[in-house]
């Protein structure tokens, strides 16, 4: 490769800090809001320069309170903003379980109302976590109609899924598997690009047998 | 706010009679087994639900419970939707999917509350907040009773609230009953205003039974809520004059609170009130209370005869539709 075309290689979690930047810039609609997302820059790091570069008002340092960061966002996004709610683990998804399953989900559907939200955070185990901050909450989710669900693999899924989910006119749920936030990297290509919600990438071809999975599994499937 | 016109104080007693009797002429069909789902009724309570809402402004936003269909009345929803809505019509606001009050859009000033309680006042936060940020110098009021103060979703909304110093005003009905829970079993408290120090936020109860007085106290928190003093909590103490919904006899109840709270009817109370102070005359009020039982039986022969939604659309709208699939700029990625 020629120095010409040597690219910065971005990490999983720093493409999920450009995708929020990106549509941040993009659409003034967008905005974040969790625990410790402003002044500490999130427990990831994820939301990191967002305060000093947009202000206050679109970078929410809220209580401690996930069924009201998610109300929150549901009333928010009813009236026509883009909120980026932060779960700080994942696993704390299930103290707003009420308000996703139960208001955002069914509001179109019984009223009309879109709720274009996003909820994001950290998922995934193999990092000494313990029980409460290593779970995989997505089956919980997936029967609930009204919602998507994603869970990238690669850094490129993470940009793109993420600025497709912040598009998105209906409720997604976005969890990053903490394993493969620094781990995983790759050289993203320049420009707005998104990936599109609900179609499957095939990362090897064969034919024997097939496997389908997502997250941190499909690294440990191609293994 | 100025002083009521003479119309206005009117008004507000047609709201009240409209809200009852739009509520008995429900009782009579679901009786006849029109009605789709349960019926709750808010007899004795409509000097909160219609003081309350009548002190907003267009463009504010109501988040109402199921029992405070005055605030919807007054927000400009007739008796026709909610007739509609009961009887799970086509032309309902939810087009027959969801019951009673459950339906809204923030763009005709109401939103939609759910079966879980409590879950509305961090909703209508976030519509106070999305509000704000989009630089509209709206209000939002919403409701919930003694039983749904003890959820958490009621508790992190309320501190949200506050602490964001949204325009938020929340209307604590206390009508002393959660479905058959005393309000000596619900809390400790001493009162739901109370609650309202833990919080930062000013509490102030009123006589939820006195159309004017609350008329008065939402006025105010609606003044310092669009004046940027944050949310307040209203505490409107009132009875719950029938059972949770229309299948509960109430027998839990003492017949001697009842009768206690019957002499203190809001809408007797208020019509004595007017023609003590010479606003209308006996006959003026009757006029109004069978021009507003005729129009109601005619809204419901109406609505009677109107249908019922397609079948298919029971499938329809559980994702926005038409959202074309972006193609991105690389389809496929390949090791």
């Amino acid at each position: 490769m020629t120095p010409e075309h040597e690219a910065r290689e971005t990490t999983y979690v720093d493409a999920i800090r450009e995708a929020i930047f990106e549509e941040m810039e993009r659409d003034e609609r967008v905005f974040v809001l969790g625990e410790d997302i402003g002044v500490y820059g999130g427990a990831f790091k994820v939301t990191d320069g967002l305060l000093a570069k947009f202000g206050e008002e679109r970078v929410l340092d809220t209580p401690l309170s996930e069924a009201a960061i998610v109300g929150a966002a549901v009333g928010s996004a009813m009236m026509g903003m883009r909120p980026i709610a932060e779960m700080q683990f994942a696993d704390f998804i299930s103290c707003a379980f009420d308000m996703i399953t139960n208001y955002a989900a069914k509001s179109r559907y019984r009223t009309g109302v879109g709720v274009p939200l996003v909820v994001r955070g950290p998922s995934g185990g193999g990092v000494h976590g313990g029980p409460f901050h290593s779970q995989n909450p997505e089956a919980y989710f997936a029967h609930t109609p009204g919602l998507k669900i994603v869970q990238p693999s690669t850094a490129f899924d993470a940009k793109g899924l993420l600025k497709a989910a912040i598009r998105d006119d209906d409720p997604v749920i976005f969890f990053e598997h903490k394993y493969l936030y620094r781990r995983v990297k790759e050289t993203l290509p320049p420009g707005d690009w998104i990936v599109p919600i609900g179609k499957a990438a095939v990362r090897r071809e064969g034919r024997d047998l097939s496997i389908l999975t997502y997250g941190a599994m499909v690294w440990t499937a191609l293994d | 706010m100025p002083p009521l016109t003479p119309e206005q104080k009117l008004e507000l007693y047609r709201f009240m009679r409209l809200n009852r009797t739009l509520e008995e002429k429900l009782v009579n069909l679901y009786r006849q087994g029109k009605v789709v789902g349960g019926l709750y009724r808010s007899l004795g309570q409509e000097a909160t639900s219609v003081g309350t809402a009548y002190s907003l402004s267009k463009g504010d936003i109501v988040g109402p419970l199921i029992r405070n269909m005055g605030s919807v009345l007054v927000m400009g929803f007739t008796a026709r939707d909610i007739l509609a809505q009961h009887m799970a019509r086509a032309s309902s606001p939810s087009a027959g999917k969801d019951c009673n009050l459950h339906f809204g859009t923030p763009d005709t000033g109401m939103v939609s509350a759910i079966a879980m309680l409590g879950a509305l006042v961090p909703v209508m936060a976030g519509i106070a907040l999305g509000a704000r940020m989009q630089k509209k110098n709206l209000v939002a009021m919403t409701y919930i009773g003694d039983g749904g103060t003890s959820t958490g979703a009621f508790h992190e909304g309320a501190n949200f609230a506050a602490v964001q110093k949204l325009p938020l005003v929340i209307v604590a009905e206390n009508n002393g009953w959660a479905y058959s829970t005393p309000f000596r079993r619900q809390t400790a408290a001493r009162s739901l205003a109370d609650r309202a120090v833990a919080y930062g936020m000013p509490g102030e109860t009123v006589d939820g039974n006195d159309v004017l007085a609350v008329f008065d106290a939402a006025g105010r928190a609606v003044e310092r809520a669009r004046a940027g003093g944050g949310p307040t909590l209203i505490e409107a103490k009132t009875y719950r004059m029938k059972g949770h919904a229309e299948h509960d006899g109430q027998t839990y109840v003492p017949g001697e609170e009842l009768n206690e709270w019957a002499a203190r009817d809001p809408l007797e109370r208020y019509a004595r009130a007017l023609i003590d102070e010479g606003a209308a005359d006996p006959a003026r009020l009757h006029d109004i209370d069978a021009e507003i039982a005729a129009r109601v039986e005619s809204d419901a022969r109406a609505v009677e005869q109107s249908p019922f939604p397609a079948p298919e659309s029971a499938l329809t709208g559980v994702y926005a539709e038409g959202v074309a699939e972006v193609e991105p700029a690389i389809v496929r990625r390949r090791w």
